[in-house]
């Protein structure tokens, strides 16, 4: 696997405010890695520390084994970016603004045609490439903001809340895009919308005032949570009331609790405890309302590791 | 280098487009010529001298560009800063330098296109009389580069902060120390405190002392440096502003 971003040790001060706080990982080509936190985490100013905009107060952005501190024109044209909010020339038409970042970006004069063609048709752009920046909707700001990042097809993606303001059809767009993008570039984007993150990304980390919490796979991550394989139960013969009674004087499990008249059996991933209600369940012929396993939530997991208390 | 010289000219070139493609540009350039020749005939005393030269012309524009040329220079980095634009610009593979100068030279080019602008001035003494155009080019190279040096000034102090209404009134105020140095008043405000030397140092780095005496047709090479020194100047210290400050 190779490995495409090194973070050591990264921290960032404003004044006496520590905004990012040792915070240390690896990047793989194929990663596609979703940045949780609250508003306010240190999402934007650690991304702007990996694009080199912001310089670290101390640690290391190893981008493609060389230190942006050592090599910031080389480590930058690994990278495609699209800061927070997507910033854009607006009164540039979108057809000047890509052309000008594409030499930039180095682009041959003889490839620049298709290279343009691709990003263009890949986008849907083409209906408004002659318009000013400015005169654009929401959405399609975002897809030239897509588009300048990905011109020179680049090895490492980092986005910043590339969904952020955009209507639910706009996201689906965009994310089907970035699963696209994937297979073959490291991928970074931060958000706060945690369903984004089951939808596209096969890593993830939460951090909080600065600090990285959590850094797994999605579906480790839900195995933290406490719901999961959680047994959310029903019957027709009693209420979900006398059911939690029963169960918990039958001994099946210690934790139980009634939400929307189910109840809802904590088992913290041990097979005796479905075992012993199913037998239960089976015992006393009781006929099934509901049955169903908890796949846990990530939203419960980030509450619980990133509220206050 | 090549490298260097070819980011900085992209730069240059996106920026003169959008200059034009707002209409700032042809404000500016409106304002210029009207307020120019506004001087030129009515405080200027153009006809009642009765010769056929451009000084009454010239002579204004440490003036002019005093304000003007700061509202060039206002949003040259503080719009980038205020629409986040400048992480977009200084993510891309290339020097912070190259997007220093491009950005500058656009903004000279431009200046200068509103100043050659004025031509038909030229044109209009030369049908009148017999000026000494060797004396009218030196101005206006003068004049040039005169408004290169305020333009340095007005882009570093526009890397400082994100607020326009801020860069403008800073840097026409930073041009106008630099320019009112060369007044008698001032002068002599010194000369009855400090010794002469001190005197004659700040007059000679005035703008109005340096420019004088180009327009008098002396091209004088301590002039020429000292304007280049301050435009390199000037732009050294933007450069290091847009490398470290960007919190
Ligand atoms: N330039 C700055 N000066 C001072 N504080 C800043 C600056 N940039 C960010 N911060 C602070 O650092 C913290 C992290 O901000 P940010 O990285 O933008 O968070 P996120 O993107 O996760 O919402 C916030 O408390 C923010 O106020
Ligand atoms: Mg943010």
């Amino acid at each position: 696997m190779q490995q495409m971003i090194k973070i050591k040790s990264l921290c960032k001060s404003f004044g006496s405010f520590s905004a990012v706080n040792n915070i240390t990982f690896d990047l793989n080509k194929g990663d596609i890695l979703g940045f949780l936190g609250p508003n306010g985490a240190g999402k934007t100013t650690t991304m702007r520390m990996l694009t080199g905009f912001l310089k670290p107060s101390s640690g290391d952005v190893i981008i493609n084994n060389r230190n942006m501190k050592d090599n910031p024109e080389i480590c930058k044209s690994f990278i495609g970016y699209v800061p927070e909010g997507a910033p854009l020339y607006e009164e540039m038409t979108a057809i000047d603004f890509l052309k000008f970042t594409a030499k930039i970006r180095k682009i041959r004069k003889e490839n620049l045609e298709k290279t343009l063609e691709n990003v263009i048709n890949l986008l849907n752009l083409k209906k408004i490439l002659f318009k000013k920046i400015d005169t654009l909707s929401k959405g399609f700001k975002r897809r030239v903001g897509l588009a300048q990042a990905i011109i020179h097809n680049p090895e490492i993606l980092i986005l910043d809340e590339p969904t952020d303001g955009l209507d639910p059809n706009q996201k689906n767009e965009v994310r089907s895009l970035i699963r696209k993008l994937g297979k073959e570039k490291a991928i970074i984007i931060s958000t706060h919308i945690l369903e984004e993150v089951n939808a596209i990304c096969n890593r993830a980390m939460i951090i909080s005032d600065g600090r990285l919490l959590l850094d797994d796979k999605p579906n480790e991550i839900l195995k933290k949570s406490t719901s999961y394989k959680s047994i959310y139960i029903a019957i027709e013969e009693k209420n979900s009331f006398d059911l939690k009674n029963e169960i918990l004087n039958k001994k099946i499990s210690k934790d139980v609790s009634v939400r929307n008249n189910q109840c809802v059996i904590k088992t913290n991933n041990s097979k005796s405890v479905k075992s012993n209600l199913d037998e239960f369940i089976k015992k006393n012929k009781f006929t099934l309302k509901h049955y169903s396993i908890g796949k846990g939530s990530l939203e419960e997991v980030f509450r619980r590791l990133t509220s206050d208390e | 280098m090549s490298n260097f010289f070819y980011s900085s000219y992209l730069i240059f070139q996106r920026e003169i487009l959008s200059y034009f493609s707002t209409p700032i540009a042809y404000v500016f350039i409106a304002i210029f010529l009207l307020l120019s020749s506004l001087f030129t005939f009515y405080l200027g005393n153009f006809f009642e001298l009765g010769q056929a030269n451009l000084s009454s012309f010239f002579e204004w524009h440490p003036w002019l560009y005093l304000f003007l040329i700061p509202s060039v220079t206002m949003r040259l980095w503080a719009e980038e800063k205020k629409t986040g634009t400048i992480e977009l610009i200084t993510t891309l593979p290339i020097s912070s330098s190259s997007i220093v100068i491009g950005k500058f030279f656009a903004s000279w080019v431009f200046s200068s296109i509103a100043l050659l602008l004025s031509f038909p001035l030229w044109i209009t003494v030369n049908y009148l009389g017999e000026p000494d155009n060797g004396v009218i080019l030196a101005s206006y190279i003068g004049s040039i580069l005169m408004a290169g040096a305020y333009l340095s000034i007005g882009s570093c102090i526009s890397a400082l902060t994100n607020n326009q209404v801020i860069a403008f009134v800073v840097a026409a105020t930073i041009s106008f120390l630099f320019t009112v140095s060369g007044l008698p008043i001032v002068l002599d405000f010194f000369s009855t405190w400090s010794g002469q030397i001190l005197t004659d140092t700040i007059a000679s780095f005035s703008f109005l002392t340096n420019y004088s005496d180009i327009t008098r047709g002396l091209i004088d090479l301590r002039s020429l440096i000292y304007f280049i020194t301050l435009i390199c100047l000037f732009l050294y210290t933007n450069i290091l502003i847009i490398t470290n400050v960007r919190d």
